[in-house]
């Protein structure tokens, strides 16, 4: 459980965590969008210099990014393997039958492997810098305009916060319930897949059980408080954008400015 | 033996810091200190749910150290039973029967002796035979904790480890249930560690007695030396028994009591005396 690195949050008071998690969202979405437009070795060194200074920004650790890369590297490799055997092109270095690894498989390969890093480093860098809550504000703020359209968004927001809420609630559950089957003599983990499969019996049982239970007891809550979300209920933290989330911005046009001018 | 949670990140906190202490056989040992101060973490390693970051930890006759492999663990979570927090929260099966079964057959009990274990099981929580074809869910949350509590008297344990068992039970279920356990101490030798906040229960029940603060073990002993002093119980935001609370007010109004009654009966006895009247029976 220790391991999840996704939607965790670090503290800190760095010029990354104080921006506007509006900002961080767009930009983060926007960053990753160009990360596209790069396709020569100029290009991916703008855009590596770029992630590592928005890296240092944010006071957090290399190692916790590298560990964001972990869990999806041998999808990382494959898709560099193909890339590697597949792509054509240019000086041929080694060939067996249809497969070869040529000067353009090997640039495209690299290519595909920078991109992949820098895509999981500036997303890991979102949910490490941002509080999963604050994110849930900002997704209803900039879905606000939706609302022309009846689409329900104070609602999805809603949905959104509570199921990020009760995240860790869960997680605790799921160790307590995880000891107590083991403590029974179950072995999570071992066996065969058809006996891994039969020992999660255990923990997903009570587990749903004691979600409904949650899940009724906030219902319960709420209407006691008499919730009503939508028009003319106010927010506690109100967001706002600053002078930092105007840089940026600017930042963001200047990248993409430079990467039209300079790929190839 | 000390334990450190998410060792190597920022997240790091210490469980436990430098803990020794010994729990002997048949004892009835308690563990008391404020929330957060250790007590549960310090019960998983009993059964190496944990497994200490320094030090060892030996039961019966395996040793447990921070490379002991989690596999063949089997023997001691048989031997250890554990009833944790809100036990009822561990029921999955259709029936009652099927749930108790479930901790003996994961030891290879076969399949109709361990459910046959379960009707005598069922008896001695205190639940009526019917039960045992209900679901554990149609149940209410006091039976719930009961067939939870089977599910792990059903393996057959020599140390039943027992984590705020009657936390959210009313009284006469909280007295019931703690008669139980104390009878399984007493015939069938049955040794007992209990986390509690009940210092009522501690008083009544247990011969030996661990204080938590903290992570760290600090203090250890009968219960008549731990709560000998009411100061440091209050510092460490611990409280008297009703019973020796009672001895502590009438000492003020000139009554004496040696040693510090602890039980009811101790009490009624030693006041019995000093107010002239015989012994109390």
């Amino acid at each position: 459980m220790t391991k999840l690195l996704l939607g965790r949050y670090l503290p800190g008071d760095s010029w990354v965590h104080k921006l506007d998690p509006r900002t961080k969202l767009m930009a983060s979405f926007y960053y990753i969008g160009i990360i596209f437009l790069a396709n020569n070795w100029q290009t991916y060194l703008l855009m590596f210099v770029a992630t590592m200074v928005m890296v240092a920004a944010s006071k957090i650790k290399l190692g916790f990014f590298l560990r964001g890369v972990r869990p999806m590297i041998w999808l990382i490799l494959f898709t560099v393997m193909l890339q590697v055997f597949f792509t054509k092109g240019g000086t041929t270095y080694w060939s067996w039958g249809w497969l070869a690894i040529t000067q353009y498989g090997l640039t495209n390969g690299a290519f595909i492997f920078m991109r992949f890093v820098l895509i999981i480093f500036v997303s890991t860098l979102l949910t490490l810098t941002t509080q999963p809550l604050s994110l849930a504000d900002a997704v209803e703020s900039l879905l606000k305009p939706l609302r022309v359209l009846h689409v329900p968004v104070t609602e999805l927001a809603l949905v959104l916060q509570i199921a990020l809420r009760f995240v860790p609630t869960l997680m605790d559950q799921t160790t307590k319930i995880m000891n107590a089957q083991r403590a029974r003599g179950v072995d999570f983990g071992t066996g065969n897949l058809f006996q891994q499969m039969k020992a999660v019996v255990p923990l997903l049982i009570p587990l749903f059980v004691d979600s409904f239970g949650i899940a009724e007891d906030l219902a319960t809550a709420m209407d006691a408080r008499g919730y009503q979300g939508g028009d003319g209920r106010t927010k506690f933290r109100v967001l706002q954008y600053h002078q930092k989330d105007i840089f940026a911005g600017l930042v963001m046009v200047v990248l993409t400015v430079s990467l039209v001018f300079m790929r190839a | 033996m000390s334990f450190t949670y998410q060792a190597g990140t920022p997240f790091a906190g210490d469980g436990l810091k430098d803990i020794t202490t010994t729990i002997r056989d048949g004892s009835y040992t308690a563990i008391i200190g404020h929330t957060g101060s250790g007590k549960s973490t310090l019960l998983q390693h009993l059964n190496a749910l944990l497994k200490p970051t320094a030090g060892t930890v030996t039961i019966g006759d395996r040793v447990i150290t921070s490379e002991t492999n989690n596999k063949n663990l089997k023997p001691i979570r048989q031997q250890v039973g554990m009833v944790f927090q809100f036990a009822e929260n561990q029921l999955f099966e259709q029936t009652v029967a099927k749930d108790i079964a479930f901790g003996p057959e994961n030891f290879g009990v076969p399949s109709a002796e361990a459910e046959k274990q379960a009707a005598a099981m069922v008896d001695l929580v205190g639940l009526p035979q019917a039960v045992l074809e209900q679901s554990p869910f149609d149940l209410s949350g006091g039976q719930m904790r009961r067939v939870a509590i089977a599910g792990v008297l059903a393996m057959k344990p020599t140390v039943l480890v027992l984590d705020e068992p009657t936390a959210g039970l009313d009284p006469a279920g909280r007295n019931d249930m703690m008669k139980m356990f104390q009878r399984l101490h007493e015939k069938q030798g049955m040794t007992i560690v209990l986390v509690t906040h009940q210092m009522d229960d501690v008083a009544d029940y247990a011969d030996h007695v661990l204080v938590m603060d903290e992570g760290h073990l600090i203090k250890e002993g009968t219960p008549r030396e731990i709560f000998q002093s009411e100061q440091w119980l209050a510092d460490h935001q611990l409280g008297l028994p009703k019973t020796a609370a009672m001895a502590r007010d009438l000492t003020k109004q000139g009554f004496h009591f040696d040693p510090l009654p602890l039980t009811t009966d101790e009490l009624a006895d030693q006041l019995a005396k000093q107010i002239g009247g015989g012994a109390h029976d």
